[in-house]
């Protein structure tokens, strides 16, 4: 059965605005929008016209390298714009919702314990459930073709400020075991449900055939990634497909009523939010309609996601397609006399040449400003103290930057995507921006693969 | 504040491209980032940031020289007073000697290699490196108190050039700069770094008092040697205790035992500075000394205690602020092992296969800092190893 993990590398960022675990209600918003550029190197090909009416789980645009893929649209009514950004590429695609009940593509799924795979499959790419689910290596949307080794979960989400799924996906106990019985039919080495030893896990306690294990210890122990890494590491030509609790729940909602259902419970948080607290909505909400008023302040950044690892997204943008939360804090646009000596107020550190902020503070009140310039690589030993993977973090970045294919796939390239060095990048004394230097690692593996 | 603020922000323009000046670009930067951390944002990936940074880590580097600064002004003045009068000065005389002395050294290797360092920046368009800023105190502390400051000048150019600056700059080179510039002068001017008249500042035509020797602990240990004495014939005429407390003839900031290790307190509590280097050197010259100790062979080195090799010489001095420059330094954790323990066992062997060799430790890092890629090579390799055994598996 399953193992007890102990992370001892990582940390926990303590910040401002953690939210209650009151879950509000939220007078519906009235647009809603799919954004092509969640997904790593999708090309979207249209399958609507700016005007036409759309009903929930109708197909918007699917992918034009495999066109069996597709995005379908989370709110029923019409589609009010599609929004083109630099050389027209698309955007947004964005849906003025009805305003009364929604009205929902019907699905056959009745008889989904009987079903084979490739009925399954056909289900889940046509109901637009199946971007939902990643494949490692290269952190892509998972490829149609491939039966993967195994499938892994982590049961919580230790970032920042990250929601308590036992909070947020309450209530969907029966949706979730649906869930995991569907992907369990999809892998032939099974499904991997990671745990946290200390939390309460009782929104999982129906879910059969699957291996639980459990994780204890700092972020990034919650990070699928690390988990895989600990449990069962990617080897060349393996293929690991990931997904979302919450995810997992939109697919046991499909196969228990045939109909889509992408209402989630997210969190808004962080030291700008007026009411950090849990929010019911929808896949694609506008954060228009999530915050109206909730901002403390003017000069905030707004993320979809988390600090480590979320998109910067405007106040009159929309919720990213795989995440539950939304983080505010301020902007760090502001000089500081002297700073790197004389630090005017806390800030997060894993260096102890910050003591004062290390220990008698409790939570802090983070902005965006990287606190020094970028510099070439000097210290080392950092990165390994934030990465509990049996990777060397900064020789991995370095045959990155170099472009030597041959020693990022020796160094442990599949194992990793960008949010599992989003640590490395934060305690950085060089302001390396890891993830992006990743991110073309990535890119330039999957073109020559 | 924004007084402060408001002058740079009028100034900025006269620096910026286009502007009068734009070709003092970078080292406007380098004065403005100093005064100011800049209000920029985070663009890509993680959108909050750790609160160290480059400047911050080599304050600290200089914060934990300061010690060895101020025990090497006050033993300057101090080496002088008892080689011209026999007797010791008042505190407050020997550090102003000590300060006369070396303060120029000081300014002369920061002007020298902070001018380049600047030059190199503005021409590839690069911010200023903090780099130097360590570099730059690392000269002077291992400069004997005669040197003359043309030569530091000469060195500091040349290790910045040659040393640092054709590899790419800070972060990019093979050797330790500080090293470098000591090694220039040792190969070009040897009269000027070794021997028993330069420990000393003296002031010239000034007299010594009778029975002064200008000779360090290794270079007695040198002459014992070549004279075939043995240990038991009472070679060293410091005691063990001056030696670690360093009111010794030797380098400017290598003497003192003490302020070394309270800079390795500062590094290693801050977590600059790596322990496991500064450690394992340690145990290298520990376990050296030991093999030679019990080999059986006779000879004024042999037989040392081993743990005076840990406090003769500039030991310490390069253990804990040599070894650890992260940058020729190995860069993977199993490798620091693996280099400091070197780096340990090659001072002593040079030591003492070598006596008429100044000092072992700057040969001994300068040669692992040569070898040090090719330790972590092997370190990754083993990672390699691991992950293509777990696919035969």
């Amino acid at each position: 059965m399953g193992k007890n993990v102990k992370i001892k590398r990582g940390m926990d960022i303590p910040l401002e605005g953690k939210p209650s675990t009151h879950i509000h209600a939220i007078s519906s918003s009235t647009t809603f929008a799919i954004k092509p550029n969640d997904f790593k190197g999708l090309i979207p090909k249209l399958r609507i016209k700016q005007g036409e009416e759309v009903k929930v789980g109708d197909c918007l645009f699917t992918d034009k390298k495999n066109d069996k893929i597709c995005f379908t649209s989370p709110v029923s009514g019409e589609v009010a714009e599609i929004v083109r950004g630099e050389r027209r590429a698309i955007t947004a695609i964005k849906i003025l919702a009805d305003l009364a009940e929604y009205k929902c593509k019907e699905f056959d799924t009745q008889n989904y314990s009987t079903n084979n795979v490739d009925e399954i499959k056909a289900i889940l790419l046509e109901s637009g459930l199946w971007p939902f689910i990643t494949q490692r290596p290269y952190g892509v949307i998972a490829d149609t073709e491939v039966t993967p080794k195994s499938i892994f979960v982590s049961g919580f989400d230790s970032s920042p400020l990250a929601a308590d799924l036992g909070v947020s996906l309450r209530g969907k106990e029966s949706q979730l075991e649906t869930g995991f019985k569907i992907l369990n039919m999809l892998s032939e080495g099974g499904v991997y449900l990671n745990l946290h030893a200390k939390k309460d896990n009782t929104i999982y306690q129906n879910i059969k055939d699957v291996k639980v294990s459990y994780f204890d210890g700092p972020h990034p122990s919650g990070l699928v990634g690390v988990q895989i890494n600990n449990l069962d590491p990617i080897n060349k030509g393996d293929v690991v497909w990931t997904i979302k609790p919450q995810h997992v729940a939109f697919i046991g909602k499909l196969f228990e009523t045939g109909k889509l259902d992408f209402e989630q419970n997210i969190v808004i948080a962080g030291s700008e939010v007026k009411e950090p607290a849990y929010y019911t909505t929808r896949l694609g909400a506008s954060v228009h309609s999530l915050m109206n008023d909730n901002y403390k302040s003017e000069n905030v950044r707004v993320i979809s996601g988390n600090v480590l690892t979320g998109t910067k997204i405007e106040k009159d943008g929309y919720l990213s397609f795989f995440d539950n939360q939304v983080t505010v804090i301020p902007e760090g646009n502001q000089y500081e006399l002297l700073g790197w000596l004389f630090p005017s107020y806390a800030r997060p550190t894993l260096s102890p040449s910050l003591p004062i902020s290390k220990y008698l503070k409790k939570t802090f009140n983070v902005n965006t400003n990287p606190h020094g310039e970028p510099r070439a690589y000097v210290v080392t030993g950092q990165y390994e103290k934030v990465l509990p993977m049996d990777i060397m973090p900064q020789q991995l970045i370095k045959a990155v930057m170099a472009k030597d294919l041959e020693l990022m796939e020796n160094l442990g390239i599949y194992e990793v995507i960008e949010e599992d060095v989003a640590l490395c990048e934060f305690v950085c004394t060089s302001k390396i921006n890891v993830q992006q230097v990743l991110s073309e690692g990535l890119e330039l593996m999957a073109e020559e693969s | 504040m924004k007084f402060l603020r408001d002058q740079i922000d009028k100034l900025k323009p006269t620096f910026s491209e286009g502007g009068k000046l734009s070709f003092l670009h970078s080292t406007f930067d380098a004065f403005e980032t100093f005064l100011f951390v800049p209000n920029h944002t985070t663009q890509s990936g993680s959108h909050i940031r750790d609160g160290i940074d480059l400047k911050r880590t080599m304050f600290i580097v200089i914060i934990a020289m300061l010690p060895a600064l101020m025990f090497g002004l006050w033993n300057v003045g101090h080496q002088q007073s008892l080689a011209l009068t026999g007797t010791d000065g008042s505190l407050w005389d020997n550090f102003f000697v000590g300060l006369i002395q070396t303060l120029p050294i000081i300014i002369v290797s920061y002007g020298v290699g902070l001018g380049i360092e600047m030059g190199f920046a503005q021409f590839r368009g690069h911010p200023v490196n903090e780099g130097f800023l360590v570099t730059g105190m690392l000269i002077p502390l291992c400069m004997p108190p005669d040197v003359p400051l043309w030569m530091v000048g000469l060195a500091t150019a040349f290790s910045v050039v040659i040393g640092k600056e054709v590899f790419g700059g800070t972060g990019m080179n093979l050797l330790n700069p500080a090293l470098t510039a000591r090694m220039f002068l040792y190969i070009g001017y040897p009269s000027s770094m070794s021997g028993d008249s330069v420990w000393t500042f003296l002031p010239e035509g000034s007299k010594t008092v009778d029975g002064y020797s200008g000779a360090t602990n290794l270079g007695e240990l040198a002459s014992a040697t070549a004279e075939g004495k043995s240990w038991s014939d009472d070679i060293l005429s410091a005691s063990i205790m001056d030696s670690f407390w360093g009111n010794i003839q030797g380098s400017i900031g290598e003497t003192s035992v003490v302020a070394c290790l309270i800079g390795a307190v500062i590094l290693i509590s801050a977590g600059v500075g790596s322990w496991k280097i500064m450690l394992s050197t340690i145990l290298g010259g520990l376990f050296m000394g030991w093999i030679f100790n019990i080999s059986g062979a006779d000879g004024a080195y042999m037989d040392m205690p081993a743990y005076y090799h840990l406090i003769i010489g500039g030991f310490m001095f390069g253990a804990i602020f040599m070894t650890t420059d992260p940058v020729s330094a190995a860069q993977t954790e199993k490798g620091k092992w693996i280099y400091g323990f070197l780096i340990g066992v090659l001072t002593v062997l040079i030591r003492v296969f070598n006596p008429g060799y100044p000092e072992g430790i700057m040969m001994a890092i300068l040669l692992m800092n040569v070898f040090a890629p090719l330790i972590d090579y092997y370190v990754v390799q083993s990672n390699i190893k691991t992950r293509l055994n777990r696919v035969k598996v």
